[in-house]
């Protein structure tokens, strides 16, 4: 990997100690170090991967996430980019085209509108208005959701924007071992990937076998095109994914003391969307309920609930129902445990469907 | 090379222009620039001749196919030849060019098939050459989104180690052309932002043809746009785009400076489009029949013409291989055009992603069905087939 000599190289520090060999066997890890290590092993895997984003050098991203990749693999490798988010997408476009792999990372969801344009004008359609000629093996990154106290722009959910752009691949995982995982998936994928990390769970602990094969990229049948039942359950189906999985979860075990069997389906790819595994619990539930931190209107709980009741009306024992955000800008902290949808207001909503 | 702002009275100034050829046919020295379109014997002067006679042929015929409804749409290049040519001839086989959708000169010179271009405006496909074949890639419709494009492929150029090697066979740079009304747009702010702090290999030539649809370039900047440059780091020059002498050794010069490992230089090129800006457009609306009047006194390929004559260069016979060539062109154009097929209306469903896609592959199986529905068992059509 070779940059002409005249190129500014941040040079005025000292050198950063060397990175720890990489870890082994199965260990209990936030999903923030998850993706750290997912990111650590495909920068190792491919010199034409690299990471760009504002701030994930030297600081290791406002999330710590690319903590330490700096130091391993360098400033070609690990790109601390001007703060233009269309600027970043657009260059990483021009990256693919010449055969690099470009991992962006957008700071916080709110900011990913600047680099909106390029995602769906550009990033989504080389492949299809070039006849397949040209692929676009593009990540972007993008820390997504609520529930952490921050201010304007920093809790937004944008995936339904995404999900209808034809051409992108819209994954989000709701746990450690998936983020190590899917992180790794959407970079060997050769289409463009919207990868929506929950913010709210970077802390969470799961367990992450870090010497497990990586499954084939996604495209043939793979893990990361497939939804997942996280826990069976026979009364109600609940649809989640990203940070209202472990939510849903919690639902569950609540209501499982009143006498209520939930299972609870993780989505993990919102485009393509795995209507098979849905349409195979709510045939045998009966009732659904579709839950995330977006607004409910025009989000991607209305299309999981039209394709139910496209493929499931007679078996439906009532109404798909839909938790999430309001239709209102997501307001301020003080009262956004109040807007996201909690344990309460799932279990309102499982009330109501088995009431019916 | 000038890495000072020009005069400061408004982006339409003549100042500064670097100039070879004036619009009389006069070849004229400039010290910096001479250097740089030595090698331009009679031979390649004819050829880029030729190619700016074939350009405008071919911007005829489309202009001429369009308004026979062979076309949906069509961006005219006429007046703007030169530049296109002329920056088009410096370029060596391993460059790469982002265009906007009116570089057909330059498409010319990198040796595409020019009917190509034309499916996008006839609504046969989105794109319809191969990028790579003639490293020329597909047109981007959304204003300015391509020089970030360019400068992140130049970035890659120079991580594959392909610059400032001293081989001319390798060492390589990205040039991307875009109009006077995308130096508004953020993108191409953020293109000369990355370009600048990278120092990539990319040479941004802006065709100031004076007009965004019906806007001057007043209404984009209050500076020559050249101006601008200097501001991000990028040193910039300004040339009279209708001068091909000229508009190829600015060019050649920035090439040689991205190679190199220098970086970046911005390129505007004085120009006026002579046409509309695409023919939906209605130029009477704003501007004056004397304006156009005034530029075609400086019409760019009548200049090279009057050069070439002038120094015995032209011969009767060029001429008129020349104009049998171009006859012979426009018929190519006409019939390949009409040739084109009907795309089946099921490959919308192709190439949405490079792998598998359940939703994808679920609505072609039903649309596929939907469409067999209307055939009998005879395999004729029963009914529908409405479009």
């Amino acid at each position: 990997m070779t940059v002409t000599s005249d190129r500014a190289r941040l040079t005025d520090l000292p050198p950063a100690p060397a990175p720890a060999p990489f870890p082994t066997g199965t260990q209990l890890l936030p999903m923030a170090k998850a993706l750290n290590l997912g990111l650590r092993r495909a920068l190792a895997n491919d010199p034409r991967t690299l990471l760009m984003g504002e701030d994930i050098g030297r600081l290791g991203g406002v999330f710590r996430v690319t903590d330490g990749l700096f130091a391993e693999f360098g400033d070609d490798r690990v790109v601390d980019t001007p703060l233009a988010e269309s600027g970043i997408v657009g260059t990483a476009i021009g990256l693919a085209l010449r055969g690099y792999r470009p991992v962006c990372e957008i700071q916080f969801d709110g900011f990913v509108f600047p680099a909106f344009d390029q995602i769906t004008t550009q990033l989504s359609r080389m492949h299809y208005r070039s006849q397949g000629r040209l692929r676009m093996p593009v990540v972007i990154r993008i820390p997504y959701g609520g529930g952490i106290g921050a201010i304007e722009h920093h809790s937004e959910s944008p995936e339904a924007l995404f999900a209808h752009t034809p051409g992108l691949r819209v994954v989000s995982p709701s746990n450690a071992s998936d983020a190590f995982t899917m992180i790794q998936q959407a970079i060997a994928s050769p289409d463009p990937v919207i990868f929506l990390e929950p913010k709210g769970r970077y802390w969470e602990k799961g367990h992450v076998d870090l010497d497990a094969p990586l499954p084939a990229p996604h495209g043939s049948p793979s893990d990361l095109d497939h939804a997942r039942v996280v826990r069976s359950g026979t009364d109600v189906t609940i649809v989640a994914y990203g940070p209202t999985v472990a939510t849903a979860l919690k639902v569950a075990d609540a209501a499982a003391a009143e006498g209520t069997s939930i299972e609870v389906i993780d989505l993990r790819t919102i485009s393509p969307l795995d209507t098979a595994t849905i349409v195979a619990s709510v045939r045998r539930t009966g009732r659904c309920v579709v839950t995330h931190e977006a607004p409910v209107l025009y989000g991607s709980g209305a299309e999981v609930a039209a394709r139910i009741t496209e493929e499931c009306f007679y078996h439906l024992q009532a109404p798909v129902l839909r938790v999430g955000g309001f239709h209102t800008p997501y307001p301020v902290s003080k009262i956004e445990h109040d807007y996201l949808p909690g344990l309460d207001r799932l279990l309102e909503a499982v009330d109501r469907t088995l009431a019916f | 090379m000038s890495t000072s702002a020009p005069a400061a009275d408004g982006p339409l100034t003549d100042d500064g222009l670097v100039q070879l050829l004036t619009p009389a046919g006069e070849r004229v020295s400039h010290p910096e620039y001479d250097t740089w379109a030595e090698d331009l014997d009679a031979d390649r002067l004819r050829a880029m001749y030729r190619d700016m006679v074939l350009t405008r042929r071919f911007d005829s015929e489309a202009t001429s196919l369009q308004r026979q409804g062979e076309l949906g749409l069509w961006a005219q290049s006429l007046g703007q030849e030169a530049a296109a040519v002329g920056s088009g001839h410096a370029l060596r086989p391993q460059d790469h060019v982002f265009p906007s959708y009116r570089e057909h000169g330059v498409a010319h010179v990198r040796g595409l098939e020019m009917t190509d271009m034309l499916r996008l405006f006839r609504g046969v496909d989105h794109g319809g050459w191969d990028p790579a074949e003639h490293g020329f890639h597909l047109f981007t419709l959304v204003i300015g989104s391509h020089t970030l494009h360019a400068t992140g492929y130049a970035m890659g150029v120079q991580r594959d180690g392909l610059v400032g090697t001293g081989d001319p066979t390798r060492d390589t740079a990205v040039v991307t052309y875009f109009g006077d009304g995308a130096t508004a747009q953020g993108d191409v702010s953020e293109a000369l932002v990355f370009a600048s702090v990278n120092q990539a290999p990319v040479v941004l030539f802006c065709q100031n043809n004076q007009f965004a649809i019906s806007e001057p370039t007043t209404r984009q900047a209050r500076v020559p746009l050249a101006a601008r440059a200097p501001g991000f780091g990028i040193p910039s020059v300004r040339v009279d785009g209708n001068d091909v002498v000229a508009s190829y050794a600015v060019t050649r010069q920035a090439l040689e400076r991205a190679r190199s490992g220098g970086g970046p230089t911005f390129i505007e090129a004085f120009t006026y489009r002579m046409g509309a800006h695409t023919t939906s457009d209605d130029p009477t609306r704003y501007r004056t029949s004397e304006q156009e009047e005034h530029w075609r006194r400086r019409d760019p390929i009548e200049r090279l013409r009057v050069h070439l004559e002038r120094t015995g260069e032209l011969p009767e016979v060029f001429q008129a291989q020349l104009a049998a060539e171009s006859d012979a062109f426009g018929e190519h154009i006409r019939t390949t055009v009409r040739a084109m097929g009907h795309p089946a209306a099921h490959t919308m469903f192709d190439h949405v992603y490079a792998t598998p896609n359940a939703v994808v592959d679920a609505e072609r199986a039903w649309f596929t069905q939907y469409e067999q529905s209307f055939v009998d068992h005879d395999g004729r059509q029963t009914a529908g087939g409405h479009r």
